[in-house]
């Protein structure tokens, strides 16, 4: 079953995009490394299966470094740069990949911010070379800022506005992070876009899109030497124009007291509850404590075999649907969550008795041979089915590479998690699943024209 | 690649259902995997997990479509959980309810969604009386009536051999696969018992139906008639779509709506054929000030598309994003075997993706003309608004300027 609270990740321009997973592929295709001179990180994928390329490239930048009073910023920039340059005027650089039989898009996270065209492997240097050149070159005035304000603005209201699950999801993350910017809607605060500028929008464009904080990341039919010769001569000749400050963000004090938020809303036909429990990333976590975390998310509720899920919607028969997930790849400490939505005739309060009553059954009676290599076999085999599509190969390390992790971590992710013992994921379990570091999300109907 | 994906159709599909059972092609899709043969709904979840296998059924409106995806080691245990979840699925009560709880759930979620609350608008009063207005999944009153002797009965007729088509792509060759799927469907009777399902255009071209939601953005869905896929102007008809709303950045909707007038996040239009209609429809949601505004200007340019056509440089760089494009809809194992049953469910030739990108290239501007003239016509919609449209008219419009 869905829940409102997924996605990290917030699609771009267009439509689509998941948040990014976790870990990369198991049998590893041959991924190879350099950096330009002006600090410009690549990374090349080979997939020889047919003649494309995936080509993106990633900002070391996302909603989580921008400042205060100014929410949305990054997601508004991404937006903006599809507004053209001084050599290539609007619509220009959509109408080639367009021509070309490409696609395109973008997305803005927490950390990063992404620009990607799918395209026939000959025209790989006119992507570096439009992508480039919009790096430094963008020409924004306002009669193409504000417009496009609008379209954010709009975006808002379809993703969050229109939506009491999203509006509750909103309100979690703001009261889950008490001091880092995590709390913020990637997509900014309505009243904050509106007041959003192109002066906001170059300034942050010139302190962040810069090559040194830049990766690129080509998959698909080339070869490391063809790639290095592609940027060298577009890339490369991209001037260094800022050192971004390190990416320190205000951090969580000490979280006492366990929160609870509430959408009472006519609208709302189906209830539900999450617990959403503050946790580390795999940059943030101690020892192999994000790759129990990501485990303890497929036991405890990935699935149909899952304990909450056979608990809950099986063997009770209260919930339609139960379950839990982890999102691991963030900068800073990032989440794990349970959610659960009950059948008719049966409360919110039951669902979170039993949602709780699982979690101190795992920790308690730990966790059995069997369902932990379920989900190591299933997490490890989507990492392999994942080599079959050469985009979300590119993205994989694209996200991995712009929140803490390296090359190495990513080929290394199935081993590692190969080789997590039960009472791992226990400890993982008792330090992430505190209530004192949990808010709890409560989406209920109310009567027609009440909104509390 | 070590794996193998396989796509399968059994045609019938939602359409198929009883009206007052409306839901059971849906019910029977998501029971499949829910305990088969010796295996309970549990155990067979269990082995399907302890394989990292993935098995994945789905009611369509013409027909009900099946995936499995497997790594190749594990090639021999896929093709047998298949093989019981289309021969031996047990629905047992249990379960039947324990899905019922889920759909309903999913039912009274989408009731409220603007987006789904549209769509079904749209529908209703598309295609009255005909399967193809009701959403597949059903109503609450409908999914309630549902017992297991009308999903029994539902599988039994719909799923049989002559209505079958299968892709299979990867790690397997023909001389292998072959006794392979003769286990898994050789016990299915020959010949389905379906029932005929009538063709019908559209309907109330030219009304809006509002439904009123406290909200601040208007939902609105639209459409008209247009073609189905074994007719000869289908190519240019998609040709013509491109170039009107399916180009994601480059489209002339997306350009006067968004790029020009910030009036939306997200507006499209797109061609569907179905085994018995065809439709042009789009979307858009903008705020309920300028939806009125909003729906002016999309009128306004599927008319003026009728009147005048592409230009011959717009139809030159539609059929170069058609063209160029079409292998990445090729480009990973699952796609291809995708590609393959609809290219079968289509009743196309099976080599017709070598021949597809040169029926586009022949594709000249007098066809997208007369296409235009023959499926936009004057340019009148069926359009269905969620939200607080303000100076939004109902009933029978005037159709474009």
């Amino acid at each position: 079953m869905t829940n409102a609270l997924v996605g990290a990740a917030l699609a771009g321009a267009a439509f689509g995009g998941a948040a990014a997973q976790n870990g990369g592929p198991a049998a590893g295709p041959k991924v190879e490394t350099f950096t330009l001179e002006n600090g410009m990180d690549v990374v090349v994928v080979p997939d020889h299966r047919a003649p494309v390329v995936t080509h993106m490239v990633w900002y070391k930048v996302g909603s989580a470094d921008e400042v205060r009073g100014k929410s949305g910023l990054a997601h508004f920039l991404e937006h903006l740069m599809f507004k053209g340059t001084k050599s290539h005027p609007a619509g220009e650089f959509s109408n080639t990949v367009s021509e070309l039989g490409g696609q395109e898009n973008a997305f803005t996270s927490y950390d990063y911010t992404a620009y990607f065209q799918r395209v026939p492997k000959e025209t790989l240097k006119t992507m570096m070379e439009f992508e480039a050149d919009r790096m430094t070159n963008l020409v924004l005035t306002d009669d193409v800022v504000l417009p496009e304000r609008d379209v954010v603005l709009e975006e808002r209201r379809s993703r969050t506005d229109s939506d009491p699950a999203a509006q509750l999801s909103e309100a979690v993350s703001a009261t889950l992070w008490m001091n880092h910017p995590y709390g913020l809607p990637i997509i900014g605060w309505d009243h904050e876009i509106a007041a959003l500028t192109r002066e906001d929008a170059l300034a942050f464009y010139e302190k962040y899109y810069t090559p040194n904080n830049a990766i690129l990341v080509v998959a698909g039919d080339v070869n490391k030497e063809e790639v290095r010769a592609l940027a060298g001569e577009t890339y490369g000749k991209v001037a260094r124009r800022a050192d971004p400050p390190p990416r320190v963000r205000p951090r969580e004090p000490l979280q006492v007291a366990a929160r609870r938020v509430a959408v009472a809303d006519a609208r709302v036909r189906q209830p539900s509850v999450s617990r959403v429990y503050l946790a580390p990333s795999y940059r943030t976590a101690q020892g192999d404590d994000a790759y129990a975390l990501d485990l303890l998310s497929v036991v405890l509720g990935g699935g149909p075999t899952s304990r909450l899920y056979r608990a809950l919607v099986v063997e009770k028969g209260i919930a339609a649907g139960a379950g839990s997930w982890y999102g691991g790849s963030s900068l800073d400490d990032s989440r794990f969550v349970v959610y659960g939505s009950p059948r008719p005739g049966h409360s919110l309060a039951e669902i979170e008795t039993a949602l709780d009553a699982e979690m101190q059954r795992l920790i308690d009676g730990g966790v059995n041979m069997d369902e932990l290599e379920r989900a190591k076999t299933r997490l490890i085999a989507d990492t392999i089915y994942d080599l079959d599509s050469q985009a979300s190969l590119a993205r994989t390390f694209g996200s991995a590479l712009t929140t803490g992790m390296d090359v190495r971590d990513v080929i290394d992710w199935p081993e590692r998690i190969r080789a997590i013992t039960p009472g791992q994921l226990v400890e993982a379990a008792k330090k992430t699943l505190q209530l004192r570091q949990s808010v709890t999300g409560i989406l209920e109907s109310a009567p027609a024209g009440d909104r509390t | 690649m070590p794996l193998i994906a396989m796509e399968f159709a059994f045609r019938g599909g939602t359409a198929q259902d009883a009206p007052e059972k409306a839901g059971t092609a849906t019910m029977l899709a998501s029971l499949l995997d829910e305990g088969a043969g010796d295996l309970d709904s549990q155990a067979f979840q269990e082995r399907i997990e302890a394989s990292a296998v993935e098995l994945n059924f789905r009611a369509g409106r013409d027909d009900l479509d099946g995936s499995l995806k497997t790594l190749v080691d594990k090639r021999d245990e896929a093709f047998e959980l298949l093989r019981l979840a289309v021969n031996e699925a047990r629905l047992e009560s249990a379960d039947v309810e324990r899905i019922r709880a889920q759909i309903l759930a999913r039912i009274r979620r989408d009731s409220t969604d603007p987006g789904d609350v549209a769509q079904e608008t749209w529908l209703k009063a598309a295609y009255p009386g005909h399967p193809y207005g009701r959403r597949g999944i059903g109503t609450e009153e409908t999914v309630e009536r549902i017992s297991r002797e009308d999903i029994v009965a539902f599988r039994d007729a719909n799923f049989a051999k002559s209505n079958l088509v299968v892709a299979v792509v990867g790690a397997i060759d023909a001389a292998t696969l072959g006794p392979i799927l003769d286990k898994v469907f050789g016990a299915l009777p020959a010949e389905p018992e379906l029932s005929p399902v009538v063709d019908i255009w559209p309907q109330n071209v030219g009304h809006t139906e509002v439904v009123e939601m406290d909200i601040p953005q208007t939902t609105i869905v639209f459409g008209r008639g247009a073609l189905k896929r074994d007719d000869p102007d289908y190519i240019p008809a998609v040709v013509m779509n491109h170039i009107l709303g399916g180009g994601t950045f480059t489209s002339r909707l997306f350009n006067e709506v968004r790029e020009k007038r910030g009036l939306a996040y997200s507006v499209y239009s797109y061609v569907d054929s179905m085994d018995h209609s065809g439709v042009i429809g789009g979307g858009v949601a903008t705020k309920n000030e300028r939806a009125a505004e909003a729906m002016q200007i999309i009128e306004g340019e599927f008319a003026r598309f009728a009147k005048e056509g592409p230009t011959e440089e717009e139809l030159v760089k539609a059929k170069k994003y058609l063209t160029g494009s079409y292998a990445l809809n090729f480009d990973s194992s699952v796609k291809v075997a995708r590609g393959l049953r609809q290219i079968q469910l289509n009743n196309l030739p099976i080599d017709y993706i070598l021949g597809r990108n040169a029926l586009v290239d022949a594709v000249t501007i007098e066809d997208v003309k007369r296409v235009a003239r023959r499926i936009l016509d004057n340019g009148d919609l069926l359009v269905a608004a969620v939200g607080k449209p303000q100076g939004f008219r109902e009933g029978r419009s005037s159709g474009g300027n």
